[in-house]
């Protein structure tokens, strides 16, 4: 690791204001992506603004239709909250599958999101369910966070603050897990409204990262059936292949892992 | 037995310090005055090295020294050997190209060394090595060893024509042609063995002190056979008269082969540390290990069996070209002739067998013995062979193998083992009990109606073990001896210490050989050291691979004891005033037999040292050495059968039961033996399922970290049912086998063949990823 400066921020502005002084400031969060990538001597930021005991940015909060998850929630909170259990399942069963105890109890929700690893979790559950990210700037669409692999709508300094997810009538995640990284190979969510509309998202598929399912969506919102989803076919094209898996059977994994979302659902 | 003698389930006594955080290894090892290296280390898979320049990191915060391939060279440091010589079909001997400990010319594989930086911290080394400058100009690479042997492929070693190392063979070519064109049927298969990075828990390190009043070297490493490294670092690489060098192998986290290799790192760490007269500390982290440990296996094989019409075995042709990497490793010559093909008769009565082993250099890692070492690679050859035999003559595969099991002892194979004793009917009955494969298609026609493909397949391995007696392996070619040394120390007081040169780096020896100890004497395990891995304490040993470990480090330690007996009865008998020849010797005492007279150990052994009162002539003191070698291998041998499911719409393996039942000859510790038997097949399993070092084509390492290379992991692995049929090894004094590689030689095959059988597609590579089996499955 290169030398860094090191900053606690007791607040969401403090932490902005830190940033803005450093030349090549990064904030901390859970560290399960930052910190083993500046050991590699991968990354080298001038100064580590750590959020993760920011008062205002730790706590789970459901009220009415909305569950509000602030961004540096552990995923073991979100596993272990029976708010999050009786409101969105999907959700908590998503986070109970990321990673190890150990990154569980570090990794948040904000840096997850902030990283946009194209296997991540999160994101999935974020573009299905047509969460909004809330920063320290302004509210932002799942739709428009997305930006590709590694890459989102946040500027420069900005900081994710909290994400709020509307409660679905129904949904669900089938994740099969990368053999090695244990990161989704593929990993499907679906979601119902209560306005009745159906949302589906990819994670680990695409070459630019989280994407709506469209075929499924529309099979889905025809009949909400795994059976419905016999006849769908997944182009392989635009796909990621790597050794894990080629681009056709990233294709297949979108079908099945659909199939098995569904039926997670109920 | 004794409660603590032979067979006792003794649980480890080095485990207390291991838990408890307070095992001592390398990098604990501190020393004043102490510097740290890093290593510049090649980014391209070939490439010249056109210069190195140092001078900005030179002026660095903390830097002592950069030092460079050319100085190894121009101080006369030797190049890596290779142990074991082999000669080709021609009769010409294998053709090597140098392997110096830095590259001064040539990189010829990613992260070989360039060069050294040494700084007064790590951090400073690091970022120093970052302002060296290495000019290279990068050359096209073989990164595979199909590449690597086409025509026009780039070439490694000038002396080297062709990449080819040798172009070995063994058996009787004309019995073989003879065999098949007799045959009813033939079975064809072509397979590749994976490579596999080893990934011992505790990666290299070395701390060097060069004690210049002395001129005496220090050398803590992480090494299986300290003393090796001490005869290979003086005898060949000049560094330090063996004298004036001592080599420790504290404790160590696991080497499964990988330890044995006396690598560059180690060799510079040392010649560094009279440069810059200071002691120097490396130790190298994961990706290190992943780019530099002797990889494992890499074989690609075509192999052909021939049957009569009653389905017997009449013979056996294979060819197979090993991939060694961009040098030759210091046993990796012998790994896929001596040690693969000398085991292609398995189990079975195979009256002619002819292999060629082709040996190739590509630019990739080092390839070495890796747990199991060429008898993993045969077993799943002849294993996965057996299983498409039966498949293609319709038979069942156990009754294909129990028809063609030799059940003769001891029994002469054709390419040079003779096999001492066992029982293969025994061991396969007792794994079809055990997983009650008559119940098999019941389970399977269940598992169909939920929509899972199920599959069971069998594995029966043999490996010769017990490494090696010195006679057979110097007559082809081997350049050391592999006899196991042992000295007993009986103190004053009566505790006991055994030197032996056996080490210990998860096996348990200082377990199990204090149980051969109270076995033999009675006495309670804690009155008895261990005392092995340093060549200051030890005189002389070979080390610890090839399950040896107890048939030969353990077979000395009788050796010494009985020597020690005799001299103890002698003095026993003096003071008892008995006849030596009444002695007996009984829960540590030396009892004259049918009588109450007795003395006990401490007082035999005072007497001894006091010398007060000593038969006439006799020399004071208790201590007794003895060298043992083998007379032959040992083979241990077992049936592995796998029941799993494929879940047809993603190609996910789950294991239904796993059972083995091994004959490892006696066991002297039943639960250490299990814990042997369940890391070898979760290595084994692993190997089937998920590992898997891949290179792209420029011979860039794709798996060059665990987010790629697949370790298996608990949940991974099916809880093993274990169980032991036995025959007493004839060939040594404690009829002891050896069980360390066992799992890892016997596993694979068996995954394999189950899921193969579940999928209805022979045609299937390891590792079995989902993706590749969903594509077997679905064309
Ligand atoms: C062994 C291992 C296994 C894993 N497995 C999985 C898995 O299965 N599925 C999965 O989805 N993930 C997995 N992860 C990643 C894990 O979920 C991380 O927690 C996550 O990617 C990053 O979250 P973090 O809080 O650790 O962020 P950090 O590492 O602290 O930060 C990551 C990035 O986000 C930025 N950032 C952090 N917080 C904010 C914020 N509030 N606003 C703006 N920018 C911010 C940082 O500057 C940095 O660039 C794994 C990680 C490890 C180490």
């Amino acid at each position: 690791m290169y030398e860094t400066n090191y900053h606690r921020a007791s607040s969401i502005d403090d932490a902005v204001a830190q940033f803005a002084k450093g030349t090549d400031s990064k904030f901390l969060s859970g560290g399960q992506t930052l910190l083993p990538v500046m050991k590699q001597r991968l990354a080298a930021p001038s100064d580590v603004i750590d959020v993760a005991k920011i008062k205002d940015m730790i706590g789970i909060d459901v009220s009415g239709d909305t569950v509000t998850i602030k961004a540096a929630t552990p995923h073991y909170d979100v596993a272990q909250s029976d708010a999050v259990k009786k409101a969105i399942p999907a959700l908590s069963s998503l986070a109970s599958e990321i990673g190890d105890p150990a990154v569980r109890y570090r990794g948040t929700i904000g840096g997850s999101l902030a990283n946009n690893d194209p296997a991540a979790d999160y994101p999935a559950a974020v573009l299905a369910l047509g969460a909004t990210i809330k920063t320290n700037k302004r509210s932002i669409a799942a739709e428009d966070f997305f930006k590709g692999l590694f890459s989102t709508a946040l500027e420069d300094g900005e900081i994710i603050t909290a994400v709020s997810f509307p409660v679905p009538a129904k949904a669900g995640y089938a994740k099969f897990p990368n053999p090695a990284s244990r990161f989704a190979l593929t990993g499907v969510f679906v979601a119902k409204t209560k306005a009745g509309d159906v949302r589906v998202a990819a994670t680990g598929a695409s070459q630019s990262g989280v994407m709506r399912v469209g075929p499924i969506e529309q099979a889905l919102k025809a009949n909400w059936a795994a059976s419905a989803l016999d006849s769908v076919t997944i182009a392989a094209s635009g796909l990621l292949a790597d050794i894990h898996g080629s681009a056709d059977y990233r294709a297949n994994l979108v079908k099945v892992m659909g199939q098995r979302a569904v039926t997670a659902a109920g | 037995m004794g409660v603590e003698g032979i067979g006792a389930r003794v649980v480890r006594k080095e485990d207390r310090r291991f838990i408890t955080g307070q095992g001592r290894y390398v990098d604990d090892v501190k020393m004043v005055g102490m510097s740290y290296a890093h290593f510049i280390r090649s980014p391209h898979a070939h490439a010249k090295v056109k210069g190195i320049n140092s001078t900005e990191a030179m002026k660095m915060p903390g830097v002592i020294a950069v030092l460079t391939g050319q100085q190894i060279v121009d101080d006369k440091v030797g190049n890596l050997i290779c142990g074991w010589a082999i000669t080709s079909k021609d009769g010409s001997p294998m053709k090597m190209g140098a392997w110096p400990a830095m590259a001064p010319e040539t990189v010829r594989f990613v992260g070989q060394a360039v060069a050294v930086v040494i700084a007064e911290t790590k951090n400073q080394a690091k970022d120093a090595a970052e302002a060296v400058v290495v000019d290279y100009e990068e050359l096209p690479a073989a990164a595979d060893v199909r590449a690597a042997i086409k025509s026009g492929a780039p070439q490694l070693h000038p002396e080297a024509p062709g990449n080819i190392v040798y172009d070995w063979h063994i058996g009787d070519e004309a019995a073989v042609g003879d065999a098949f064109s007799k045959a009813a049927n033939v079975v064809t298969l072509e397979l590749t063995n994976n490579r596999l990075v080893p990934n011992a828990m505790e990666p290299r390190a070395a701390v060097a002190h060069y004690d210049q009043a002395e001129e005496h070297y220090t050398l803590y490493t992480t090494s299986q056979n300290p003393h090796v490294a001490r005869l290979v670092l003086s005898a060949f690489y000049n560094i330090a008269p063996e004298h004036k060098l001592r080599v420790i192998a504290p404790d160590v986290g696991g080497g499964f082969g990988s330890k044995i290799y006396i690598y560059p790192e180690e060799m510079v760490a040392l010649w560094a540390s009279k440069k810059v007269n200071r002691p120097v500390k490396w130790t190298g982290d994961r990706s290190e290990a992943f780019l530099t440990d002797a990889h494992g296996r890499d074989h690609a094989s075509k192999a052909e069996m021939a049957f009569d019409k009653d389905n017997k075995i009449l013979g056996l042709r294979v060819k197979t070209h090993a991939n060694f990497g961009a040098y030759m490793s210091l046993f990796s010559s012998a790994v896929p002739t001596y040690l693969y093909a000398t085991l292609l008769s398995g189990q079975y009565v195979i009256p002619a067998i002819y292999a060629e082993v082709i040996g190739v250099y590509t630019n990739t890692t080092p390839v070495d013995a890796y747990r199991g070492a060429g008898r993993p690679e045969a077993s799943y050859l002849l294993e996965r062979m057996m299983e498409t035999a039966a498949r293609q003559l319709k038979v069942d595969p156990t009754e294909l193998r129990k028809k063609n099991f030799i059940n003769q002892f001891p029994y002469q194979t054709p390419v040079i083992m003779a096999y001492d004793i066992g029982d293969f009917h025994a061991s396969i009955d007792a794994a079809m009990k055990a997983i009650d494969y008559a119940g098999f298609p019941a389970r399977k026609a269940k598992a169909k109606a939920d929509g899972k493909l199920r599959g069971i397949g069998v594995s029966c391995y043999i490996e010769a073990c017990g490494i090696a007696p010195s006679k057979a392996v110097g007559s082809l070619g081997a350049g050391v001896g592999l006899w196991e040394s042992a000295e007993i120390r009986v103190n004053p007081v009566g505790t006991i210490e055994v030197l032996t040169g056996s080490h210990s780096h998860g096996q348990g020896h200082e377990t199990t050989f204090c149980q051969i100890i109270a076995e033999r004497l009675g006495v309670p395990i804690s009155q008895v050291s261990i005392v092995h891995g340093d060549t200051d304490k030890v005189q002389f040993g070979m080390g610890t691979y090839g399950s040896r470990s107890i048939a030969v480090g353990g077979a000395a330690i009788v050796k010494a004891m009985e020597k020690v007996e005799a001299k103890a009865k002698k003095i026993a008998a003096h003071a008892l005033e008995a006849s030596e020849s009444d002695i007996v010797i009984e829960n540590g005492e030396f009892k004259v037999t049918g009588t109450d007279k007795a003395i006990a150990l401490p007082m035999v052994a005072l007497a001894a040292y006091t010398a007060h009162n000593l038969p006439d002539g006799m020399e004071p003191g208790l201590k007794e050495t003895a060298f043992y070698d083998p007379t032959n291998f040992t083979f241990p041998a077992g049936a592995y059968i796998c029941e799993l499911e494929v879940d047809p719409g993603t190609g996910k393996t789950s294991f239904v039961n796993f059972v083995a039942a091994d004959d490892f000859g006696r066991l002297i510790n039943p639960m250490i033996v299990e814990g042997q038997v369940h890391g070898g097949l979760a290595q084994g399993i692993g190997q089937a399922l998920l590992e898997g070092a891949v290179y792209d084509d420029t011979g860039q390492l794709v798996t060059a970290s665990f987010m790629d290379y697949t370790m298996p992991r608990a949940d991974d692995l099916p809880s093993f049912q274990l169980s032991h049929t036995t025959t007493l090894c004839p060939g040594n004094p404690l009829g002891v086998k050896g069980c360390g590689e066992a799992g890892a030689i016997g596993a694979s095959a068996a995954v394999i063949n189950a899921i193969t059988d579940a999928i209805g597609n022979n045609k299937l590579e390891m590792p079995a990823t989902p993706d590749r089996v969903w594509h077997a499955i679905h064309g």
